[in-house]
């Protein structure tokens, strides 16, 4: 087999021997202290149980999963939208894989419209999208423009495209959602939480300076931490090496400026404003959102969906899992009436949710 | 050749004959098929008889490392195989959509007798049906085979035994990346090559040199994970494999890295899981690396008692966790 630079790399943030001096110096560090650390990012959710690394922790150690999962975030409402624009006649709503298992209020997925005759689309970039739409000029073509600080300027650099090159028969709907405002809002429900895990890829973007607040304002040390279980421990340590004196650290500076990409967020400030939006799980967060400047690019003024009230399914408890208060075995309807199969809550219907994680891999027998 | 198959195609008369003489019978004559019967007439074997059907149907038709032509071959040559079968006959069965050029056809005709002649299978008896446009979407093949069963006590799902070692013939996910690469147009797989591939020499060397086998099966659909869960179900044991011990090729892990997908549950069309007590194993990996398609082989893990009915993966870094079942369709993640 040949070599590669990728499989190399992939070799090392796995080796279990610098693993191994990784977790012995982070409880070292804590020295019997107890550290509840949430983590705000699908990615770093499925690596840390996928690598095996949440059977390794010390004791001492909590991890809680917060509201980074970009599918489990986006709202009742804004599924329902989904739904509503699937079944206009010959619009072809272009979408991430994912988003397309995700029950909406009534029960069904995009799949189920998808097999009842829309034309739905899987794209791997909203640049797919915008080709789409080129190549059938006489369709309407609508991306789902979901996820965060991450996804957000490539929808903006494909709606400047389609300005530039005046094509009309494409639009997005942004549900785009902003990480930190999220991140206050639940520090004001749950004291419970000493520390942050930030998510590598959106501070690719942002910088380190939307997050001050956290150590600043809130007293809650926090580190950017890259997705490898060995980056990640890396974050961990930068976390217990400040019990005293909260700070904002850069554990991934191999992709993170302490500045971000000023080039990528001045292409999201010309093409989105901030606007309040509504989390599943959390509800309404102020500022949380992003609008699109233009009706002619904004999906939702472009075809004003008539959408019907959505209401949360009753008894789930998805929204005190992403604040932290509860842990997804906790939930009633954990692995009984809820299930991958069968989803009822956010967390349970992306693979990269908590409650999925946990029911997939879940808790070893000794 | 510019012509395209038409409905008269399917009518049985004439334009049937045509497309028989011209392509299948062409490409597949032998002894058996030439007698051009109602049915092949069969000499059977002393012994036991292992018999599989599957339907192939995939997109695109042709795709680095294979076409629906080696899938319908090899497809059931591996599952008759997995009874410790030598593979014999074949039956093939043809929906084609009004319009698929000749060409296609016929291209797809010569990788079966290719196949078919490394798996040291013939081709006994075929079907032709043409259906109206949208009917089907361009060519869907239908394959049965029949095999000779080489040992006495053939392997099967529900013998695996406590203690017992985990055997993989080679790396694992390829025709699920080199599939999904041609379907999406991701460019930067191109070297995403399938492994579909007949398993019948490796395993005749695998049953005639060791013994007992407990079970023998080829992780397709749903790839390692759910057919090691199925087997974990199926016989009520617990199965612990390495990470670091499974076999995965460069480019898939590049490809899943870069898409969030695990190799783990990717389909494989080249490759058999064996499982059978743990004294024999080293001798069954050098069976199977000894054999055509299992250079690669590896021991991955073993049979044990600890939570049966699961799979549980020792992770790369030394960790632990649940290894499930494969839950709906594989989807490209988001970022």
């Amino acid at each position: 087999m040949q070599q590669s630079l990728l499989a190399d790399m992939d070799r090392t943030s796995h080796d279990p021997a610098l693993c191994r001096k990784l977790l012995d110096h982070l409880s070292a560090l804590l020295q019997g202290r107890s550290l509840r650390f949430m983590e705000v990012c699908g990615t770093h959710t499925v690596s840390i149980f996928q690598s095996g690394l949440r059977s390794l922790l010390p004791a001492n150690i909590t991890h809680l999963s917060g509201p980074g999962c970009p599918v489990c975030v986006t709202h009742e409402e804004e599924l329902a939208t989904l739904m509503v624009l699937a079944e206009i006649p010959d619009l072809v709503l272009a979408t991430f894989g994912d988003l397309l298992r995700v029950p909406g209020p009534s029960g069904k997925t995009l799949k189920h419209f998808r097999a009842s005759g829309s034309d739905i689309r899987i794209v791997y970039s909203p640049l797919d999208a915008l080709n789409l739409a080129r190549s059938m000029p006489t369709r309407e073509v609508v991306f789902a423009g979901i996820g965060f600080e991450t996804t957000a300027p490539a929808v903006a650099a494909a709606i400047l495209t389609a300005r530039k090159e005046h094509i009309k028969n494409f639009s997005v709907l942004s549900f785009h959602k902003l990480v930190m405002p999220a991140l206050e809002s639940l520090i004001a429900e749950n004291a419970n939480i000493d520390a942050f895990l930030l998510p590598g890829h959106v501070a690719t973007i942002t910088g380190l300076s939307p997050f001050l607040p956290l150590a600043f304002k809130y007293g809650k040390p926090a580190a950017i931490g890259g997705f490898e279980p060995t980056d990640i421990l890396m974050a961990l340590i930068k976390i217990a090496e400040m019990p005293d004196k909260p700070d904002i650290r850069n554990a991934y500076p191999r992709a993170v400026a302490a500045d971000g990409n000023p080039t990528a967020r001045k292409i999201m400030a010309d093409v989105f404003e901030i606007c309040d939006a509504k989390w599943r799980g959390l509800g309404p967060i102020p500022d949380s959102g992003l609008k699109i400047k233009w009706d002619q690019y904004d999906a939702l003024r472009k075809f004003s969906p008539r959408v019907p009230p959505a209401p949360a399914p009753a008894g789930c408890k998805c929204g005190e899992i992403l604040k932290g208060l509860l842990q997804p075995p906790q939930c009633p309807l954990f692995g009984r009436a809820c299930s991958p199969q069968s989803p009822i809550g956010p967390c349970m219907v992306s693979t990269e949710g908590s409650c999925a994680a946990w029911y997939k891999y879940g808790e070893l027998p000794s | 050749m510019n012509e395209t198959v038409l409905l008269d195609a399917g009518s049985g008369g004439r334009a049937s004959q045509r497309l028989i003489k011209d392509i299948f019978h062409r490409h597949f004559h032998n002894d058996l098929l030439d007698s051009m019967d109602d049915a092949a007439l069969l000499a059977p074997p002393p012994g036991k008889l292992a018999m599989s059907t599957d339907s192939h149907t995939v997109t695109p038709l042709f795709f680095a490392g294979g076409s629906i032509g080696t899938l319908a071959i090899n497809g059931t040559v591996n599952d008759v195989s997995m009874l410790a079968a030598a593979p014999l006959w074949l039956t093939c069965a043809f929906i084609i959509e009004e319009g698929l050029p000749l060409e296609t056809l016929n291209a797809v005709a010569a990788d079966m007798a290719l196949a078919a002649a490394e798996a040291k299978v013939k081709i006994v008896s075929g079907d032709t049906k043409v259906v109206p446009k949208g009917a089907c979407d361009k060519l869907f093949v239908n394959t049965a085979g029949i095999g000779q069963v080489l040992v006495s006590d053939p392997p099967g799902g529900a013998k695996i035994k406590n203690g017992d070692a985990i055997l993989v013939s080679g790396s694992m996910g390829d025709h699920g990346m080199a599939i999904l690469a041609a379907r999406e147009d991701l460019s930067f797989l191109s070297d995403a090559h399938s492994d579909c591939a007949p398993l019948s020499a490796l395993v005749f060397n695998l049953v005639t040199q060791v013994s007992p086998i407990h079970a023998l099966r080829d992780p397709t659909r749903g790839g390692l994970a759910t057919t090691l869960n199925e087997l974990a179900e199926q016989s009520n044991v617990c199965m612990e494999i390495y990470e670091d011990k499974i076999p995965v090729t460069p480019s898939v892990l590049e490809g899943c890295s870069f898409l969030g997908l695990d190799p783990l549950y990717l389909a494989n069309e080249g490759k058999c899981i064996c499982i059978l007590p743990n004294a024999l194993a080293e001798q069954a990996l050098q069976a199977m690396r000894n054999s055509p398609h299992g250079e690669n082989a590896a021991i991955i893990g073993h049979v044990t008692e600890r939570k049966p009915g699961t799979v549980i993966l020792h992770t790369r870094m030394g960790g632990q966790r649940y290894l499930g079942m494969l839950e709906g369709a594989l989807l490209p993640r988001i970022c």
